[in-house]
């Protein structure tokens, strides 16, 4: 599934839209990112954050936004003056980039409906990572949509807690981002 | 780091000799690596308030020569005496306060300066580092607090590290778009002993401004300049942060072309105000003429600044059939209010340098006779007379007043700061600057109190000039404390009040706004200002009468030591023109009797 799959149109101006910002693992870097959004009144819709080069100490910040075409241009333009950003690329609009959540989903239940939950599962490539004689929990990876839908089939059979990741992005092909 | 080690270097460290700092083999103390980085910094000049949690830096301190400590009384006095001392300067202003309350009293200053883009190096002293996170006296998060209001900041938890940060401290502060930076040293760290490296030895691993102009967007700019019919140049801040080179560049660009200009608040003295292009301040307090040029060009040339709200007006109205080229240093400016035609993300003396480079090369011309119909267009907006008053022989007008103090101080080497309010944009659009860093306002955040203590370190960084603070009665209470400052270190600065009894924009916005309901805004149980001025040891003189006003500004300037002075003016004065708020650059009222109906929209505005 292609970035292009999250350019979803949530009105006639706003965009969704994922960005990554490659950082330095300083102090207080991922309250420089999160407080530029709250103080800007801009939205998260999810965020995902670890260090991937520990000799380098890079963190990579991972933020689904939505704005209108100005906003998230402004976003981005923030996002590059903050002192400890390295990198930033907007995966919506280069539309090159893979984009992957991954999502933990529990399911309580017996008789029918926890076969029809083990049945919609497998449909999903949801795996059971945890099992007892009235429950399940799924790991499931995919498009942040795939994982809505799924969470929504679960709901009348016994959905009892949902925990996801964020998505996480990067690019196609040899290069980096 | 244990206590007794703490006690024995702190014993060691007051037992060595001043001789100790940089030597050593670039061994020393916290402390006094923050003095040796000061130095070698080129400071000479600090504003600051010692606390608990800064002592070990101040007792490294008292053991220097070179550096001028300004003691203050409340931090927020030092935060604005060091945007006064750089924006007077083009220096970086240099802060030393405590942990706790020391920095939180810091915090309107940080937020004054990242509004208006002047470089501070701000130290704060916290709270030992085994100490932090316990709710320990004094103790807050103060890099948590001041994220938002710098443009970066850094808890310094190794005293290896300290040295580096100080330097980057400094780049970050003055490069790029300039702003304020916190450097916060727990006590811990400032008597632990390591190795200091120099500036030189610095480099960011991320940092890294752009200055340099796209040449390509240059061309296109001149040759947009040399098409159009009805130009004007909109400049900013900007020039004068970039330095006095980005001034004469813009004037040689104006001789090149001989296009009108018009400033924003921040931006004024950048372009001369006797040279006759020039169209006065705009904005919402701006003339008649600047408004209209910027409402009917074709070509807007925004050097500098940033569509600020009191700029544009109704953003939807504004200047709806003029080609729009943005110079501005901050990528994250272009296109955030207005929509641009052509970027040019550079440093402005770069830029300016480039455009007047290629205009000459080019061997570019204006289209003159259009230039001709357009400056017939401006003279005829300038027949308006908007800045226009009525005066009194009876009472002191406020803008007489400033009109006499301008005729009578400008031949002399002045420097002007203000308070924030109606007497702020009355000497905005009538104390002309020929020359810039030479008017110190709060432009971005509006900050009552600022203009005292912004003159205390204009005048620290230029003792022989002529240092005037143009205040209001309800302004000049919020920092007032400082005149005892003013005496301390002999820093003769000249208060000028215009005493309304009102706060008077806020008044005059319940005038307009609110029916004439003036909701706590007028100035009750005020000070003597005259005996006040003695009770601080300075000199105390009051005005009422228009006759009186020429003899005692002259006494005002001639004694050398600071003056309260207290000018009684017309309380129901209002400032015009205006642009009312949610209303075009072409939809001004003049006077109260031009009605100026506001919209609902607009009431929703600030």
């Amino acid at each position: 599934m292609t970035m292009h799959d999250t350019k979803i149109k949530l009105s006639d101006e706003t965009e969704r839209h994922t960005l990554t910002v490659l950082v330095d693992n300083e102090a207080g870097v991922l309250a420089r990112v999160v407080g530029l959004f709250s103080g800007r009144g801009y939205n998260i819709e999810s965020l995902t954050v670890a260090e991937v080069d520990p000799m380098a100490r890079t963190s990579r910040i991972t933020i689904v936004t939505s704005g209108t075409p100005d906003v998230i241009e402004q976003i981005e333009a923030q996002l590059r003056r903050l002192v400890p950003t390295h990198k930033v690329t907007n995966w919506t609009s280069a539309d090159t980039g893979i984009e992957r959540e991954m999502a933990l989903v529990k399911v309580s239940g017996t008789g029918e409906k926890r076969v029809e939950a083990l049945r919609m599962a497998d449909a999903f490539r949801a795996r059971p990572v945890d099992t007892t004689h009235s429950s399940f929990v799924f790991e499931i990876t995919g498009s942040p949509h795939k994982i809505d839908s799924f969470v929504d089939l679960m709901r009348p059979l016994g959905l009892v807690d949902v925990s996801r990741t964020g998505v996480a992005a990067i690019s196609r092909g040899p290069e980096a981002m | 780091m244990d206590k007794d080690d703490t006690l024995q270097q702190a014993l060691a460290a007051q037992a060595a000799p001043d001789a100790m700092l940089g030597a050593m083999n670039g061994t020393m103390t916290g402390a006094q690596m923050v003095i040796q980085a000061l130095r070698d910094q080129g400071v000479t000049h600090i504003f600051g308030y010692p606390g608990g949690a800064v002592l070990p830096i101040y007792d490294a301190l008292f053991q220097v020569e070179g550096i001028t400590h300004v003691l203050v009384r409340h931090e927020q006095g030092a935060v604005h005496a060091a945007e006064g001392y750089a924006r007077s300067t083009g220096k970086p202003g240099v802060v030393l306060v405590t942990s706790g309350p020391g920095a939180t009293n810091a915090v309107t200053g940080l937020t004054d300066a990242l509004m208006d883009s002047i470089p501070l190096v701000v130290l704060t002293g916290q709270v030992p580092s085994h100490l932090i996170g316990t709710d320990a006296f004094q103790e807050c998060d103060t890099v948590g607090i001041t994220r938002p209001c710098t443009k970066h900041n850094w808890l310094v938890k190794h005293v290896g590290d300290l040295s580096r940060v100080l330097h980057e401290a400094f780049q970050i502060a003055t490069t790029g778009r300039p702003g304020p930076v916190v450097v916060d040293i727990p006590k811990d760290v400032q008597f632990q002993t390591g190795s200091y490296i120099g500036p030189q030895a610095v480099h960011h691993r991320t940092y890294k401004p752009k200055t340099d102009p796209d040449l390509g967007a240059i061309v296109r700019a001149v040759e947009m300049m040399a098409a159009a019919k009805k130009p004007v140049f909109y400049t900013g801040g900007g020039i004068i942060n970039s330095g006095p080179e980005a001034s004469a560049l813009l004037r040689e660009l104006v001789d090149l072309t001989g296009f009108p200009v018009t400033s924003t608040l921040m931006g004024l003295g950048a372009f001369p105000a006797a040279r006759p292009e020039w169209l006065g301040m705009l904005g919402m307090h701006g003339t008649w003429e600047a408004n209209h040029a910027m409402h009917d060009c074709d070509l807007m040339i925004c050097l500098g600044a940033r569509f600020d709200d009191r700029v544009t007006g109704l953003v939807k109205k504004f200047s709806p059939d003029s080609k729009k080229i943005h110079l501005d240093i901050d990528a994250s400016q272009i296109n955030k209010i207005v929509r641009v035609d052509l970027p040019i993300v550079a440093d402005a003396t770069k830029a300016l340098r480039e455009m007047v480079r290629f205009w000459k090369a080019q061997k570019h011309k204006v289209d003159a006779p259009a230039l001709k119909e357009w400056w017939q267009q401006i003279d005829h907006w300038r027949t308006k007379k908007s800045l226009g008053y009525r005066n009194s022989e009876t009472i002191i007008k406020p803008q007489y007043a400033i009109d006499r103090l301008y005729a009578l101080t400008k031949h002399r080497d002045v420097y002007v700061t203000t308070e924030v309010g109606q007497h702020q944009m009355w000497a905005a659009q009538r104390f002309h600057f020929q020359e810039p860093n030479r008017w110190m306002t709060s432009g971005g955040l509006g900050t009552m109190g600022y203009g005292l203590p912004a003159a205390l370190g204009v005048q620290m960084a230029h003792p022989d000039a002529l240092v005037i603070d143009i205040a209001g009665e309800a302004s000049i209470q919020m920092c007032m404390q400082e005149m005892s400052t003013a005496l301390q270190y002999d820093l003769p600065v000249k208060i000028f009040i215009l005493n309304n009894e009102y706060m008077g924009m806020v008044r005059q916005w319940q005038e307009l706004l609110h029916g004439k309901r003036y909701s706590h805004s007028y100035s009750e149980a005020l000070p003597d200002f005259v005996k006040l001025a003695d009770a601080f040891g300075c000199v105390g003189l009051r005005a009422d009468k228009p006759s009186e006003l020429d003899d005692k500004i002259q006494e005002m300037i001639s004694v050398r030591r600071p003056v309260l002075f207290d000018c009684r003016v017309d309380p129901t004065e209002n400032c015009y023109p205006m642009i009312p708020s949610g209303a075009a650059h072409n939809d001004m009222i003049l006077s109260p009797d031009d009605g100026g109906e506001i919209s609902d929209a607009g009431k929703m505005l600030v």
